[in-house]
């Protein structure tokens, strides 16, 4: 029993990845991770609000009418991430800045509505729980891989830590935009490579836009 | 009229919502395949950033902000949008058959669309007053739509080219669209002169 509670978290590290094999949540993946220092602060922002959301949605699964469970998902999702966005200009006031508008916008970010279509709405409270550190800590991971390779590229630095000399010229473009995109299709083309020689292939879609089942 | 047109412009080519901001990142890369699917989701875009905007703006200065409920800013905004496109939906679809036949089946997928969120919050941020937001959301959702109806067609010559196995499908379409960001990069500076304001 332990091991498959284990089993829950794990399972949102790699196996089912949110950024780098579901697809979900790319606008805060490419917007954030131009600094280690912002996107573990967006993905600990993120998983608290995964974590309870899921808790409160799995707790309340029994009691929200089906027709409208996405405006009540939506509300729940909205209140934590209320007070994340209050948690975080009274404490880390530097960090509010730095996110910007992407910290409210985590109230869209498919990574947390999709868990609770996915797995909130069916499952035990404590194994939403479990789901959501592990998909929060996925993110996070995904996050940090990206952030590491553009700020090392780009700005020459390992969270705030000058690691190239400052004599060597910074590839600016990859801490701009042009570079969250190449760098996000070069980490998910690695996956794939390692996907395709371990022999675990995935049809990859995007999450959030495809989910009314259109267009495809 | 010079300020209200620099704003336009600035948010449909500096500060692209999908290629410079990274917001409504998801229909860009999931509806984009084909040109009239683009168009068509664009359109709803435009039209629910604008009308969300026309609602939320007097919403929040007027009766959120002199009442210190500032703080209810995310919660409110996102219920107005999803009531919004839900009530847009009904009228389509009661009065406007041939408009909601076209727009109808994009208009669930706006209410998760950061890019709708993302504009009412932004006009706050960046201080704008009730004319200049209208304007910035109506830019903001014409740049999304420059953005998609590009891509569309350079999406287009990607598929039918051969990239290495392991850039086949998304990974290839990140890289294209990086280079059309890049592109995007050489409107920098170019409205403040145009316009003679400085950003």
């Amino acid at each position: 029993m332990a091991k498959s509670k284990l089993s829950i978290v794990t399972n949102g590290l790699i196996k089912e990845n949110p950024v780098l094999r579901l697809v979900l949540g790319t606008c805060p993946t490419l917007a954030v991770s131009t600094a280690v220092s912002n996107a573990l602060g967006m993905g600990a922002a993120a998983t608290f609000v995964l974590i309870c959301s899921n808790i409160v949605i799995s707790a309340l699964r029994k009691v929200i009418p089906d027709k409208v469970h996405l405006p009540c998902y939506i509300t729940i999702i909205a209140g934590f991430v209320t007070l994340v966005q209050m948690i975080v200009q009274a404490y880390a006031p530097a960090l509010n800045s730095a996110l910007g508008v992407y910290l409210p916008l985590i109230v869209v970010n498919c990574i947390i509505l999709g868990r609770a279509e996915m797995f909130a709405c069916k499952n035990t409270v404590v194994d939403s729980a479990l789901d959501g550190l592990g998909m929060g800590i996925g993110f996070t991971l995904s996050l940090t891989a990206m952030a590491t390779l553009r700020e090392i590229i780009g700005n020459g630095s390992w969270l705030g830590i000058t690691i190239i000399p400052e004599s060597v010229d910074r590839l600016t473009i990859m801490t701009s935009a042009p570079g969250g995109f190449f760098c996000f299709g070069f980490l998910m083309a690695m996956v794939v490579l390692y996907e395709t020689k371990t022999n675990n292939k995935i049809e990859r879609k995007i999450g959030c836009a495809v989910k009314e089942g259109e267009d495809e | 009229m010079a300020n209200l047109l620099y704003i336009f412009f600035t948010m449909v080519l500096v500060q692209n919502y999908v290629l410079v901001k990274f917001l409504g990142i998801c229909p860009f890369l999931g509806v984009s395949k084909k040109l009239d699917s683009a168009v068509g989701m664009s359109l709803a875009v435009i039209f629910v950033m604008v009308l969300a905007t026309a609602v939320t703006w007097p919403l929040y200065a007027l009766v959120l902000e002199p009442n210190g409920l500032g703080y209810l800013q995310t919660i409110v905004f996102i219920i107005v949008i999803a009531v919004l496109v839900q009530f847009i939906e009904i009228v389509l679809h009661k009065y406007m058959v041939g408009l909601y036949n076209s727009l109808g089946v994009y208009l669930p997928l706006i209410t998760t669309n950061c890019c709708v969120l993302g504009v009412t919050i932004l006009n706050f941020t960046n201080g704008y007053n009730y004319v200049e937001s209208l304007f910035c959301a109506a830019g903001s959702g014409a740049g999304f739509m420059l953005a998609m109806v590009l891509f569309s067609g350079v999406r287009k010559r990607v598929d039918a080219g051969n990239p290495p196995e392991c850039f086949k499908g998304l990974p290839i379409t990140l890289v294209a669209a990086a280079i059309t960001s890049l592109s995007f990069m050489g409107f920098g500076g170019i409205m403040s002169s145009i316009f003679g304001i400085a950003a």
